[in-house]
């Protein structure tokens, strides 16, 4: 379970909040003009990084306040909580241990770890 | 060389009980990998080994290597609750998840390998009015499609599951519930495994413990894929990542509409036999069986977030015990023994992506969520078919990847059972 340290009332349990899922996605400006792929896109596509990824939270039974938070999804440590409307901080999750970019926990795969 | 495996029946268990069981051979090589295959596979869990079965057997494709990046059983196939059914509401998912469960009745014959399908049934009960109408509804729409399914009142489901709680004073009782007869479950590593040999037979090459790094492509054309031990070359590549679909599609610059979560199961301490068929319920979220040792089996739901940790919230677990404690009151002093989560990808329809892609040769057939296991061999079926011919069958056809655009998504929330 995570600790989240809510940007307005502090560190509390993940059961406490609500994940909004990826963050910065922004409504297109000009609907009528869009793509049936655009649409696609916008509503249906994700990033579903494996790493740092940027996310919504809700403190849904605190202070029902939004905010981001960016988090290594390959090992859920949290790496930075900031307020909705700032951009997100420069960060760099942790050192890839696998060919493809994965730290060793929780890969399920120790053998091509290089260890 | 490794001798190559024999068929096994009551006379090998004899004669290998002579020398004491030491000269079981490997059930499948390790082989040399080769320079090109005309089809790879990524991917190495039960719906990608089906995928290189079917190739070889409906279509005659014998040179295909399935490239894992663990171990065969290692991934999903071997850490689900085991749960076959195709009690599913819309057409289009009944047909694909009724195909599956026609294959699971014939597939310890057709491998030759006992992957204990046992057909004890599932029960999806109902707690409330809503529940009531939703899984009549569910129940007549299998009815129209040719799936057994059956209505069973309070007094039926006791009968038919005697420990279950039907009192009327819990928070949520038990009114109802559909019954599918046919439905049930198997050893899930064995089907894994099972495949994993039937498809080594007929000359598939599985390569465990080896991990793709990058897809490789010419002029929108596959060509082969780089890997921790080289390149491998092929005009026709299958992937079949479960979790790590995501992952896998960004190296061929593919957004899908996916997200990975982790999705918790416990194992009990084992009891003597005590309950001998599914209960599943969407409204209190829990589903248990008993296996085979006599551990029960039970399934939580997904983490409300994306993750590739392989664990999740020990809320969740709290959630689903709670729920089965109500409804099993006898269950409350049993010990958990082991607790594990796995990654599934979520389609925003919580129905599957079984598909060509704007590439060439390269196909994907993910976003089984939380039930693909039920799925494996109609899943390998039409995947294969899709893969062979170029084009989907008609099983898959209405699990293209474009209908997220068209917008002929086939909803499946309701009737996966267990809300997600």
């Amino acid at each position: 379970m995570l600790l989240i340290n809510c940007p307005y009332c502090g560190e509390r349990e993940q059961e406490e909040f609500t994940c909004g899922g990826e963050a910065h996605i922004e409504r297109p400006k000009n609907p009528p003009d869009l793509s049936d792929d655009q649409w696609a896109d916008y509503l249906f596509l994700r990033q579903n990084t494996k790493g740092l990824q940027y996310e919504r939270w809700n403190h849904s039974f605190g202070c029902r306040q939004w905010f981001n938070v960016a988090r290594n999804t390959a090992t859920d440590e949290i790496l930075a909580i900031y307020k909705i409307g700032e951009k997100p901080p420069p960060l760099e999750s942790n050192e890839p241990l696998t060919p493809s970019g994965e730290p060793h926990i929780g890969s399920g795969n120790f053998s091509t770890s290089k260890k | 060389m490794i001798k190559r495996s024999k068929k096994y029946s009551v006379f090998s268990l004899v004669k290998n009980a002579m020398s004491y069981h030491e000269n079981w051979q490997p059930a499948w090589r390790n082989p040399e990998i080769k320079k090109e295959y005309d089809a790879i596979i990524v991917g190495g869990g039960g719906h990608g080994l089906t995928t290189a079965f079917y190739l070889a057997k409906n279509h005659g494709i014998k040179n295909i290597a399935v490239v894992e990046k663990g171990w065969i059983g290692g991934g999903n196939t071997g850490r689900n609750t085991t749960i076959i059914r195709s009690n599913y509401l819309w057409d289009q998912s009944a047909a694909i998840y009724d195909h599956a469960l026609k294959l699971w009745e014939g597939m310890s014959q057709e491998l030759n390998y006992n992957v204990m399908f046992s057909q004890r049934g599932v029960m999806n009960v109902a707690h409330n009015l809503h529940d009531v109408r939703e899984l009549k509804r569910r129940w007549h729409a299998n009815r129209l499609n040719g799936i057994d399914c059956e209505w069973l009142n309070t007094e039926e489901v006791k009968k038919f599951c005697p420990v279950i709680n039907t009192s009327p004073n819990i928070r949520y009782p038990v009114l109802g519930a559909t019954l599918q007869r046919r439905a049930g479950t198997a050893r899930h590593d064995a089907v894994a495994w099972g495949y994993a040999r039937a498809a080594d037979e007929m000359g598939v090459d599985i390569i465990q413990n080896c991990e793709v790094t990058g897809i490789n492509m010419s002029n929108g054309n596959v060509t082969g894929i780089e890997t921790s031990k080289g390149i491998i070359n092929s005009k026709k590549i299958g992937i079949v990542a479960a979790g790590h679909s995501s992952v896998i599609a960004k190296m061929a610059g593919i957004k899908l509409p996916l997200e990975s979560r982790p999705l918790q199961a416990l194992v009990s301490e084992p009891v003597k036999p005590v309950i001998d068929t599914v209960v599943m319920s969407n409204t209190i979220h829990a589903y248990v069986s008993q296996s085979d040792k006599g551990e029960l089996v039970i399934g939580a739901g997904t983490d409300g977030y994306n993750s590739y940790s392989q664990r999740g919230g020990f809320n969740i677990v709290e959630d689903t015990i709670m729920a089965i404690v109500e409804l099993f009151p006898l269950f409350s002093r049993m010990k958990m023994l082991r607790h594990w989560g796995g990654i599934v990808d979520i389609c925003p329809d919580a129905s599957p992506i079984i598909s060509k892609t704007h590439v060439n040769g390269l196909y994907f057939n993910c976003g089984w969520g939380t039930g693909g296991f039920k799925a494996t061999p109609g899943s390998g079926w039409v995947f294969a078919h899709t893969i062979a011919n170029d084009q989907p069958h008609a099983l898959n056809a209405p699990f293209s990847i474009n209908r997220f655009s068209s917008g002929e998504l086939v909803d499946e929330h309701g009737a996966a059972a267990v809300a997600h």
